[in-house]
C-alpha cells in the first residue's frame, strides 16, 4: 500500500467507521457499494482530498464509481495532482 | 424523444431489476379509517381483511377522532374547500393566521410559517436562510427530505457520524471559519426510533457558534412531558433555532407542515423559500382540524401518556419474545432482520395473521438493514399489542429468528 492509499484509509476509518463497527476496511473494500460511504457523507471525503493534496476533483469526475475503494480514490487524486518536473 | 418500444423497454427492464433485487414495493388499499384496526384489500381485488395496524405515524390515535373531524367538517362550512392560490397571493386566510400563532406557542418558538408539508419545509429553509458562506452539518442519519433540502441549498455541506457528539465538535471546530454554521438533525429519527441528544447539541452550538435545526416530525404532540417534542423532552425549549415538523403524523396526519423559530428566521422563509412562494396554501379544512388537534393536546397529556405506556409495553413484550429490536424511548420500535427478502416474508406472513406491518429495506434504510418499522399509537389498547405479539412470536419462530441477533440472523439469511 502507498503513502497515498494509507493517508486516504486512515481518513476513511476515523470519518466513517462508528464505534463498535468492527468489519475490516482494506484498499478494496467497496465504499459505496458496501454501504461503508454514502453519496450525503461523500463530500468530506472530496473536500479532504482537495484540501490534502492541494487539487480540484471536477463534480463530474466525483462519481460513486471513483469514489467506491481506496484505490480507486487514489488513482482519482493521481489524475488531478500536479506533476513535478 | 418519443416513447418508444426502446425507452420503454429500458424502464421495464429497469423495474424487472428492482424487483429481482426483492426491492419492490407494492401498495396495499385500505378500506376504513385509519385507526388501530383496518381493512386492508391486498394484493389488490383480494377482500378487505381486518388487521391491527402498527405502522401508522397515528401516534397519538387523532387521524379519524370525532372532534377533528368535525372541526375539520366546520372549516369545509366556513372556509371553503381549497383556496387556489399560493399563501403570498390570496392564499392566506385568518385562520392560517391562527395556527401559526397556536403553534408558536406550543412549540415555544418566536414564530412559524406553515407550508403544504414538512418535506416541503425541509426544502424550502436552508435555502432561504443560508449562503455559499455558510455551512450546514447534518447527523448521517437524517430523513431524506433533509438531504434534498440540503442539496438546493448553497451552502457548505458536511455530515457527522450518527448522534456522535465528539464527531460534530470536531466539525463545528474545522468549520469556524465560515460565517454561519447549522447543525441539522431530526428529533427523532424516523427508522431507528433514537431520540437526538439535542441538550448536547445545543452546548456545542453555543460554544462554537452554530445555529440549531431540528425536523421534529416524531416527535411533536408527544414527545416530553407535555409532547412539545424533542427540546422539552432534552430540557432546551427556546433555545432551537429552528423546528421543521409535519402536522401529518400526530397532529391530526392529515398533511401540512411548518418551520418554526426564530422570527427573523421565519420571515426569511415568507420572503424567500421556494415550496412557500410556488406551492398551493394548507386547505382550510386542514388548519381547522388541525387547530382542534391543539385544543385536545393542550386540555390533557393523557394521549401523550398512553402512548408512552404503550411504546414501553411493547419494547417489554418483543424483547421478551426474543427479537432484536433498536432500544430507545420513542413509540417508534424497528424489529431488525437485516435482510430485504426475510423482511418482507415477516411482514407478509403477519399480514396472513391479522397484524399489518410493512418491510423496509434499500433505499429507505441502508443495504443491509433491513427491517420491520412497528410504530405505536395511544389508539393502541393494551389488547392489540397481546394479539400483535402472538402473531409476531408465531412468525419468529417460522423462520427461526428468536433470540437471535444479527450475525446470526445475518448467518442465516445473508445480507
Amino acid at each position: 500500500m502507498g503513502d497515498l492509499e494509507q493517508v486516504i484509509l486512515a481518513y476513511v476509518k476515523r470519518e466513517y467507521i462508528e464505534d463498535g463497527d468492527d468489519r475490516e476496511v482494506t484498499v478494496t473494500t467497496p465504499l459505496i457499494s458496501g454501504g461503508i460511504v454514502d453519496s450525503f457523507s461523500m463530500v468530506s471525503l472530496k473536500r479532504f482530498l482537495e484540501k490534502k493534496y492541494q487539487i480540484q476533483i471536477p463534480d463530474a469526475d466525483a462519481t460513486t464509481a471513483a469514489f467506491d475503494s481506496v484505490q480507486k480514490i487514489a488513482a482519482l487524486v493521481e489524475r488531478f495532482r500536479p506533476v513535478h518536473a | 424523444m418519443s416513447y418508444g418500444t426502446d425507452v420503454r423497454e429500458h424502464y421495464r427492464k429497469e423495474l424487472a431489476g428492482i424487483r429481482e433485487a426483492g426491492l419492490f414495493k407494492e401498495e396495499r388499499y385500505i378500506r376504513s379509517v385509519q385507526a388501530a384496526e383496518i381493512e386492508v384489500e391486498f394484493p389488490a381485488g383480494a377482500a378487505a381483511k381486518h388487521v391491527i395496524n402498527l405502522c401508522a405515524n397515528n401516534y397519538l390515535g387523532l387521524s379519524s377522532h370525532p372532534e377533528v373531524v368535525e372541526a375539520a367538517r366546520r372549516g369545509l362550512d366556513h372556509r371553503g374547500y381549497g383556496m387556489s392560490s399560493v399563501r403570498f397571493i390570496c392564499g392566506t386566510q385568518d385562520i392560517h393566521r391562527d395556527l401559526e400563532k397556536r403553534l408558536t406557542g406550543f412549540l415555544g418558538t418566536e414564530d412559524t410559517l406553515l407550508f403544504p408539508s414538512c418535506m416541503d419545509a425541509n426544502a424550502g429553509v436552508f435555502e432561504a436562510i443560508l449562503t455559499d458562506q455558510d455551512v450546514l452539518i447534518a447527523d448521517r442519519l437524517v430523513h431524506a427530505s433533509i438531504v434534498d433540502g440540503m442539496r438546493l441549498c448553497k451552502a457548505m455541506q458536511d455530515t457527522f457520524k450518527h448522534s456522535d457528539m465528539a464527531h460534530l465538535e470536531e466539525k463545528l471546530q474545522e468549520h469556524q471559519d465560515k460565517r454561519f454554521r447549522m447543525v441539522v438533525t431530526d428529533g427523532v429519527f424516523s427508522m431507528d426510533g433514537d431520540i437526538a441528544k439535542l441538550d448536547e447539541i445545543v452546548a456545542l452550538a453555543e460554544k462554537y457558534r452554530a445555529m440549531v435545526c431540528v425536523d421534529d416530525s416524531h416527535a411533536t404532540g408527544f414527545i416530553g412531558k407535555t409532547g412539545r417534542g424533542t427540546h422539552e423532552h432534552c430540557g432546551v425549549v427556546g433555545k432551537i433555532d429552528v423546528i421543521t415538523t409535519t402536522l401529518g403524523k400526530a397532529m391530526g396526519g392529515a398533511s401540512g407542515g411548518c418551520v418554526s423559530g426564530r422570527t427573523e428566521l421565519v420571515e426569511m422563509c415568507r420572503q424567500r423559500a421556494r415550496p412557500y412562494l410556488f406551492s398551493n396554501t394548507v386547505a382550510p379544512v386542514i388548519v381547522a382540524g388541525a387547530l382542534k388537534v391543539l385544543d385536545i393536546l393542550c386540555q390533557s397529556t393523557e394521549r401523550r401518556d398512553k402512548l408512552e405506556w404503550n411504546a414501553k409495553y411493547w419494547r417489554k413484550l418483543l424483547t421478551e419474545a426474543g427479537f432484536d429490536i433498536k432500544e430507545g424511548e420513542s413509540p417508534i420500535v424497528p424489529v431488525m432482520l437485516y435482510n430485504a427478502k426475510l423482511a418482507q416474508d415477516v411482514a407478509r406472513d403477519l399480514f396472513a395473521e391479522g397484524i399489518y406491518v410493512v418491510g423496509f429495506f434499500f433505499p429507505v434504510v441502508a443495504k443491509g438493514q433491513a427491517r420491520i418499522r412497528t410504530q405505536l399509537s395511544a389508539a393502541h389498547e393494551k389488547h392489540h399489542l397481546d394479539r400483535a405479539i402472538e402473531a409476531f412470536r408465531k412468525v419468529g419462530k417460522k423462520y427461526d429468528i428468536l433470540g437471535k441477533g444479527k450475525n446470526e440472523i445475518i448467518a442465516k439469511y445473508g445480507l
